[in-house]
This record gives C-alpha cells, structure tokens and sequence, in this order.
C-alpha cells in the first residue's frame, strides 16, 4: 500500500467492494490527496449516498455517515449546520444526486451551503445490474431501456449552477491530478461546491452501453469525449457536439454562503457564533 | 428557559406551543421541519425561539429532508428534532428506520390527523399509532409517548429528549390535533436541566456499536471529536463495518435494537391511575380520549359504578404487565380510541381471553363524549 493510502485508508473496511478497473478509486485517491493538502483530516465529516459510488468515503479512515439513497445533502446539511467549521464532503452517484435526490440537489445548491459535492457519473445504475439513469446518452440501450432509452439525459453541472451552486467543476476519471486540485478548490471554496466526475464503468455503462469492458479503452474513449473549457470558445459547434465541458465551469465568489448568513449579523443569529 | 430560575412559570398554550417549550427545555437546539397542518405552530414557533438560543431551524425542502436533516444534527451533535403530521411522517418512515438502525437519538413529533392520505387535515385522529411502532421497514423498536393535554404536551417533549438519549433510539410524541389546538394552563417547573449527551467512557479502541450487558451504546460521540466514527444503515459490526455477510452478526444487532427497548420497559413506563382498587369496569385510554374518559369514570363512581381508570402515557414500548395485571381484578376493560380499534388490538393480547375488553372506536375527528364513555361503563352486562 502506498504512504497516503497507508495512512487515510480504513483498512478494518478493506477489501474494496468495486469491480476492477472501476473509477471510484480514482476518485478516493484524489480526494484524500486533496484532504492531505489541506491538513483537514480532523476536520472533515463525509457523508456517502447508496450506490457504488457511496462506499468511497466508508473507505476513507474520517468521520464517516454512509446514509441513505438520495439523501446525502440533508444528512450533510444537519451536519453542516449544528457546527459551520466542519469541513463536510459529500459522495453521491448520478441516481443518487439527480434521480432520487433530485429535489434535494436543487434546495441545497439554492441554499450555497458551504458543502462539497462529488457526484461520481458513470451514466448507469451501477450497483443494481446496469438500469437507465437520468444520466444516461439518449437511445442507448441498458437493461430498463430495451428498446433505446427514450429520454434525453441531465447535464448535472447547467443545474447546478442554475439552482444556485457557486463553484461547478467536471472532470473524468482520467484527470486525476487536475481532478485533485479542483477537489481542493472545492472545499476551500465557501459555498455549495459541485464536482461531477465522469467514470468508466467496465461491467455495467462499459459492457451494456460501450460495448466494451476493457477501462483503459473506456478511459481512452472519455479523453476523446472531452474538451477543456479554455480551449471550447475557439471551437465551432460541430466540434463541440457531443462533448463534455471539463474543468471550472462556474466559480462565484460573491454570493453569501448559507451558514454565514444565518450565523451573520443580518440573520436570525444576529451574528452570535455557533454554539 | 433559565435552568438557573427555580420558580414554576405558569403559561397559558396551546399543545404545539408546548412541545416547544418542552424541546427548549430539554435543551433541543437543532429543528428541521416543513409545513403541514395541525403541527406548523410547531415550526413557527421553533423559527422564532431557537436563533436566540444559539440553535438552529431549517425549513426544508420536504420532511423527507426534514429527518435526515435532523439526524445529521444529532451525529453532528446536537440534540436534534422534527414535527409533521400524517402525510410528512409517512415520507419520514425512511428515516425513521436509518435513525433506529444507526441509534440516532432524534424526536419525531406526530400531530396526529385523521387518515388515510391527506384525510382530515384540520381534525383530530389516533390512527398513527401502529405506523409509529412499525412504519419503516424491517424489525426495530422506538419510543412512542402519548400526551393528552398541553401540560404532557411540555412534559412529555421533554422526556421524549432523555429517553432518546439514554437508549439512543428515534422517540415519538404523538400528539393530535385537538392536544396541539387547545390552549390551556402549562406549569413549566424552575430548575429544568437540559438533557446532557453522555460521552463514551473510554476514547482509546473505542467501538461505535459495542453495547454493554444492558444493550445500549457506550454514550454518543459527534463527529469531529477525534473518534473517526463509521455510520452506517447497513446491519455493521462493533465497528460500524458492514456485516451483511455475516449472519450471526446481523441477526445478534437486528435483536439487540428491539431488546434494548422492549428490555427496558418497565424503566420507561408511564401511566397514571385512579379508582383502581376496587374497579370492575376499568377505561384503559391515552391521548385527547383520556380527558372525557376521566370525566365519565368519576360520574360513573357518582352512579354507584366501580369504575377504574388506567392512562397511558408510553403506548410504545406497551405496558404489557400493567394491563395484564388489570385483567385479573377488573371484568371489563373498555378502549375509547379514535381510529377503527386499534391498541384494542394488543389490550386483547396481553389481557388473553382472561377479561372482557370493549373497543370503543371514534371516527370522523370527533373526540368521545364523557356519555358515550359513561354509557359503556353503566351497561347492564349478563353476569
């Protein structure tokens, strides 16, 4: 095991439930060296939705609330507000964030509570065998969309700045050095912080939706698929189509954050600090 | 309120006003809720008082987000609570289930209305005291405590705090409509403490989920103190890992949280009694009934009855000992409750046969009459 894995892991939750070749371990991996920088371990409150990509934080050696399906952001605001200076860090699925927890997404962007956001896209329902997310490409067929998926997907990141988030980010798997970064932009970021990352999933989106289990062929195909936001204002249409917009999308720094506003000298706190 | 001040404050509230002051005092200082009638003056008032207090209200997006906001709170550390009514706790029944499993220590508070569905909004009902014993999915134990006036309304609330504490464990109050709507006379005792979350004895190898010979957790430490906690609402080991694989494990967890209560219950009884020692006929009630069973069990001695009255303030865990006890001394139990007969149910349980037991069910919203009670008491019946 390697230095930052020897130390941020809970090994007593080893061995990892994902299927190899998945792309929540990229995600683990940038997360604790972005925690690691920041020297927030004893900070930090994770919070883990239900589906593959929940269990990341469970791997993670913190304080830890594996919760329940789409209820991440709730959980994570009780958090948040009985003590503002935590520092809490929220791991969510497509199904979990958009589908089930949908409302809760859009209310606690709406809010900017100063919370980050990791939704882990890899376009399916994972966990339960490869069903239609609201994630997944139009026509593409998986195991609840037999004849074609008939419904045109979400782009997580337009609504999350559309509902209120203050700092939006995308990435893949296969960006993982910049994927760190902007988790540490994140949580250093007062605000509700949103980072959908793109993932390969070899045995459900890969098999059923790609044709293909092989990850390094997926990840090839999601570095094809993506165009940094820098370079896209120089690109035509025609080149843009079908392609993910990577990097910041959004970073507002002027909109009064939630628990500074309520704990701030014009909310019902009258600038009392926290209990 | 000044836990320094020692003087009974007496106030005139209504019984959602109560609860309140109840959860005030217990030292509630996290509440997240959404509208809903008969329990909005609850969230109201909590808008108004908890900022001052150093605390916290939300008004969230729905109750859903309501209870696993409050859950959130009590893992963060505070003493944490929500209020809805009918069709809110059903959308709560999720997080009903996490806070058992996990052994969050939150209070729910049902103003109970008439049901199914949106049913009766603005009238009183008791037809949530089944969902609230068994709601969520799969087998757990809760707390549920029954006030029948704004004085239990405060009383109850406040206890509701300490039990979910001790046994760490979801603790409803249900409260109804005609409770939370009346305005009457609240002695709120000087001196009240806030309930105080007990830490774990020991920091070093501490396990989240070891529980002692009496089943109950090793006090409760929030995140951020250093413990590195795993919470989780699959069935976990000593550690909070999951050990769904492992069935000895899941099957020794999934019985200690029904034990922790039912093993406790004679420590978390209430009732309140009278006229017992001679009573044939005997009114066992809880909740807005108890009040015109009170009045019809004193006409009913005025008659020459031996009438008897049992209240019931802990419907769940049910007193199973008390009632059976009643049922070798008394020939009649009667059980005015205002849903189709329902606590009837488990009073012909645990009574066996060895008693008459009369249900005496109110529907539509209406609250008994003391006649209705009192007809049922003066019945001739064949020896």
């Amino acid at each position: 095991m390697n230095a930052i894995g020897e130390k941020y892991l809970r090994k007593t939750a080893l061995p990892f439930l994902w299927c190899p070749g998945c792309g929540n371990g990229t995600v683990l991996g940038a997360t604790v060296r972005a925690i690691d920088r920041l020297g927030i371990r004893e900070d930090v409150a994770l919070v883990g939705g239900i589906g593959c990509s929940g269990w990341i934080p469970v791997y993670i050696d913190a304080d830890t609330l594996h919760s329940l399906h789409g209820r991440t952001l709730p959980f994570a605001t009780g958090l948040k507000m009985s003590n503002p200076k935590r520092k809490v860090i929220v791991f969510t699925g497509d199904g979990d964030c958009l589908g089930i927890g949908g409302n809760h997404f859009i209310h606690t962007a709406r809010r900017n509570l100063d919370i980050t956001v990791i939704m882990v896209n890899n376009q399916i329902y994972g966990m339960t065998g490869g069903q239609v997310a609201p994630t997944t490409p139009l026509k593409a067929k998986t195991k609840t969309s037999f004849y074609g998926n008939p419904e045109d997907p979400f782009d997580a990141c337009e609504l999350a700045k559309a509902a209120g988030a203050t700092y939006v980010a995308r990435w893949t798997a296969a960006h993982a050095l910049s994927l760190s970064r902007s988790i540490a932009e994140a949580i250093t970021h007062e605000g509700f912080a949103f980072i959908e990352i793109i993932t390969q999933c070899p045995t459900q989106a890969g098999r059923i939706i790609y044709g293909t289990a092989d990850p390094a062929r997926l990840l090839d195909m999601l570095k094809a698929q993506t165009v940094s936001v820098k370079s896209a204002p120089k690109l035509d249409a025609e080149a843009l189509q079908g392609k993910w917009l990577i990097g910041t999308l959004h970073h507002d720094k002027g909109k009064t954050e939630f628990s500074r506003s309520y704990f701030g000298t014009a909310g019902p706190r009258g600038g009392k600090p926290a209990a | 309120m000044n836990p320094e001040k020692s003087i009974t404050e007496i106030k005139i509230l209504q019984g959602n006003e109560a609860v309140v002051e109840g959860a005030l005092a217990a030292g509630c200082r996290y509440f997240a809720g959404y509208p809903i009638t008969p329990a909005t003056e609850i969230a109201e008032l909590m808008s108004e008082r908890l900022p001052p207090l150093g605390g916290v209200f939300m008004q969230m997006e729905d109750e859903i987000a309501s209870i696993c906001a409050a859950i959130g709170a009590a893992f963060g550390g505070a003493l944490a609570c929500t209020a809805s009514s009918g069709p809110g706790i059903s959308l709560m029944q999720e997080g009903i289930g996490y806070a058992a499993e996990t052994e969050a220590p939150i209070v729910v508070v049902n103003v109970m209305r008439g049901g199914p569905s949106t049913g009766m909004p603005t009238a009183a009902g008791q037809q949530d005291i089944i969902q609230a014993r068994a709601g969520s999915h799969g087998d757990y134990e809760i707390i549920a405590l029954i006030p029948s006036s704004c004085q239990e309304a405060f009383e109850l609330t406040y206890r509701a705090f300490a039990l979910a504490q001790h046994y760490r464990v979801p603790v409803y109050v249900l409260s109804d409509e005609i409770i939370g709507h009346t305005r009457e006379k609240v002695r709120i005792p000087g001196g009240l403490r806030p309930i105080e979350r007990k830490h774990p004895r020991e920091r070093e190898n501490y396990l989240p989920y070891k529980a002692g010979a009496d089943d109950l957790l090793d006090g409760m430490p929030a995140f951020n103190e250093g413990y590195r906690l795993l919470i989780d609402g699959q069935l976990h080991s000593e550690d909070g890992n999951r050990a769904g694989h492992l069935p000895d494990v899941c099957a020794q967890l999934t019985e200690r949280l029904c034990r922790k209560i039912t093993g406790h219950r004679e420590e978390i009884y209430d009732l309140e009694t009278h006229f017992l020692d001679d009573a044939e006929r005997v009114v066992v009630c809880f909740g807005s009934p108890a009040r015109p069973a009170l009045r019809a069990v004193k006409d009913a001695r005025e008659r020459g009855v031996r009438a008897g009255y049992m209240k019931i303030r802990t419907i769940w865990p049910f007193p199973e000992e008390a009632i059976a006890a009643l049922a070798g001394k008394a020939r009649t139990l009667i059980v005015p409750e205002l849903n189709v007969g329902r606590v009837v149910q488990e009073v012909r349980r645990v009574t066996a046969g060895r008693t008459e037991v009369v249900s005496l069910p109110k529907l539509g919203g209406l609250l008994h009459t003391p006649d209705e009670i009192l007809a049922e008491l003066t019945k001739r019946r064949r020896p």
